[in-house]
């Protein structure tokens, strides 16, 4: 049920992305979508795309700090309400979400979040019936 | 010479105390002597009512005017000569940051001498005439380069001139020739173990490394085990500094505990940096040395600056040259923070401990709102979480630790693998930017 993100450890300064994108770009990597989330210092840049594996070597050979995280990521209808009433039925069963973020995708709308109680999440997404995307729909 | 002695040079290697210091004082008196054919020292024996003839034992080298880095820039360039010009051949000058350079002179006999201790050095440490000895460190005026050269085609290795830099051409001549040995600066290690990992090459099973001398680079205990780890090598510690010829004034033997300095070469003591008086084996000082067959250019008493501490004065391997611990830090790098004094060293120690780092780290002295502060920027060597509050609990965590050895806390502050400058020299540790010393 989970899906591989990239997260990428970045300086905050100018520059920095360029470097990732150049080599995922070379690579051919098609990024589906993207976000940053910074403190003073640093930053971490969250990648999905079609080949995280492949993404991951890349990057990493080129002496990039790059971890692959297990997020899950919910496809809803793009309406109004309908990213609330997802996230509320996580909730309600008690998992917390470290970071979250959406975009759109094929029509749909995309939840992307990451839990440190993923058994937990896998457990209420199955009994809600909530839809959720693989890797394989990405590729 | 027998490839099984572990000795190159038993009759001066295997002396007794005795002998040694009998040895020592015959070469201190004809090096005193010869001082006086120097303009500098001529004037410094006058200046302090002292002749020649007034040294009669070792103990008496302490009547004799201490020699600085300041003395060597103030008769920049020959002015310290005790032979003609013409029978020098060879000069070394270091880099002069704050005023003129340095310069050292040599004559042939100079370089004769210096190449043998190197020789001596490696042999200690395994090397052979079978051996193949890549130098992947700056030649030129940088004395690491030309002094293991030498030192090495005396001992009767094959000796790659490979100098510092490209990194996957050293790793292509490692990998062709065979090579056995490397000399270069720890930082400089690292980086072509990265390089190696980058480019697929292991090695144990790709290489036939088997000693690293690593040196003019102050590092830890905890450094130099990690590169040991790295490569699945032995590496032992070099020391030199370029008024003392360079490297070949000290080295570990097989025994890795401490550094054997070259008592037949120099007289070393160790004083209280403050009161100039002797401390005792063990307590830490300022390595002083003279030097005790120079031609070109002999130093008496020469404050070093660094720091250090008798470890002993014998050894499992059977050589009598005193052992000294690893340089603790210089007296002049040494960092006074809000009254407490620090050295590189101690932070490079702890960052060590913490396997989420990487080796590179930079130090900086700032001066905000007249409060001193520093700041540690440390290279992440894996990103373990993309949790911000794990990483923010990883800082945290570093920097009660060093609070503990340094007694004050630091900014401490992630930065990504490879941000922070990798010199391919000496690597830039610390910079100061407080006010009192703009």
């Amino acid at each position: 049920m989970t899906i591989k993100q990239l997260s990428i450890f970045i300086e905050n300064k100018s520059g920095t992305l360029i470097n990732v994108l150049d080599l995922l770009s070379k690579a051919g990597i098609q990024i589906i979508a993207s976000t940053i989330a910074d403190t003073k210092d640093y930053g971490i840049y969250r990648i999905l795309c079609d080949n995280p594996a492949q993404a991951y070597i890349i990057l990493k050979e080129s002496g990039i700090n790059v971890q692959l995280s297990d997020v899950i990521a919910l496809s809803i209808d793009d309406a109004p309400g309908r990213a609330a009433a997802a996230i509320k039925q996580i909730s309600d069963a008690g998992v917390s979400i470290l970071y979250l973020y959406s975009f759109l995708w094929k029509s749909k709308g995309v939840l992307v979040f990451r839990t440190d109680q993923s058994e937990k999440a896998k457990e209420t997404i199955m009994l809600n019936k909530m839809n959720f995307l693989t890797e394989e729909d990405f590729r | 010479m027998d490839d099984k002695s572990p000795y190159l040079h038993p009759q001066y290697e295997t002396l007794s105390r005795e002998e040694l210091n009998k040895l020592q004082l015959e070469r201190l008196q004809a090096t005193v002597k010869h001082c006086m054919n120097s303009a500098f020292y001529k004037a410094r024996f006058e200046e302090a009512g002292l002749k020649p003839e007034d040294i009669k034992s070792l103990d008496d080298i302490r009547k004799i005017p201490f020699t600085t880095k300041q003395d060597l820039r103030e008769t920049y360039p020959f002015g310290m000569a005790s032979v003609p010009l013409r029978q020098c051949v060879r000069l070394h000058s270091s880099s002069g940051t704050t005023g003129n350079p340095t310069v050292i002179l040599h004559t042939q006999k100079d370089l004769d001498e210096w190449a043998n201790a190197i020789a001596r050095c490696l042999w200690m440490v395994g090397l052979r005439p079978d051996d193949v000895f890549q130098n992947s460190s700056g030649y030129g005026m940088f004395t690491g380069g030309l002094g293991f050269q030498y030192g090495a085609e005396r001992l009767g290795a094959l000796t790659v001139p490979a100098a510092a830099g490209n990194s996957l051409r050293q790793i292509k001549f490692i990998k062709d020739f065979g090579t056995t040995a490397i000399h270069a600066v720890p930082s400089y290690v690292t980086r072509l173990y990265e390089v190696m990992q980058e480019t697929g090459v292991d090695p144990r099973k790709d290489t036939k490394l088997k000693v690293l001398a690593i040196g003019a680079e102050p590092h830890s205990e905890e450094q130099r085990k990690r590169i040991e780890q790295m490569l699945g090598v032995k590496a032992y510690n070099s020391f030199g500094m370029s008024e003392m010829c360079g490297p070949g004034v000290a080295f570990e033997c097989q025994e890795q505990n401490g550094l054997h300095f070259w008592e037949d070469y120099y007289i070393v003591e160790i004083v209280d940096p403050e009161t100039l008086e002797p401390v005792p084996d063990g307590e830490i000082g300022e390595l002083v040395l003279t030097t005790l067959n120079r031609e070109a250019m002999p130093l008496l008493r020469y404050r070093t600056r660094d720091l250090t501490r008798v470890l002993g004065r014998t050894c499992p391997c059977g050589r009598n040259h005193v052992r000294l611990d690893r340089m603790r830090g210089r007296s002049d790098d040494m960092m006074v923070l809000r009254g407490v004094n620090i050295f590189p060293i101690q932070i490079e120690k702890i960052l060590m401990q913490f396997k989420e780092l990487a080796n590179n780290y930079l130090i900086t002295l700032t001066t905000d709102d007249d409060n001193d502060n520093m700041t540690v920027e440390v290279e992440l060597e894996e990103l373990f979480t993309d949790d911000f509050q794990r990483l923010l609990a990883l800082e945290k965590d570093i920097k009660r630790r060093l609070k503990d050895e340094i007694l004050l806390t630091p900014h401490v502050k992630l930065v990504p693998k490879g941000t922070l400058p990798v010199s391919e020299g000496k690597a830039v540790r610390v910079i100061d930017k407080r006010k009192v010393y703009q």
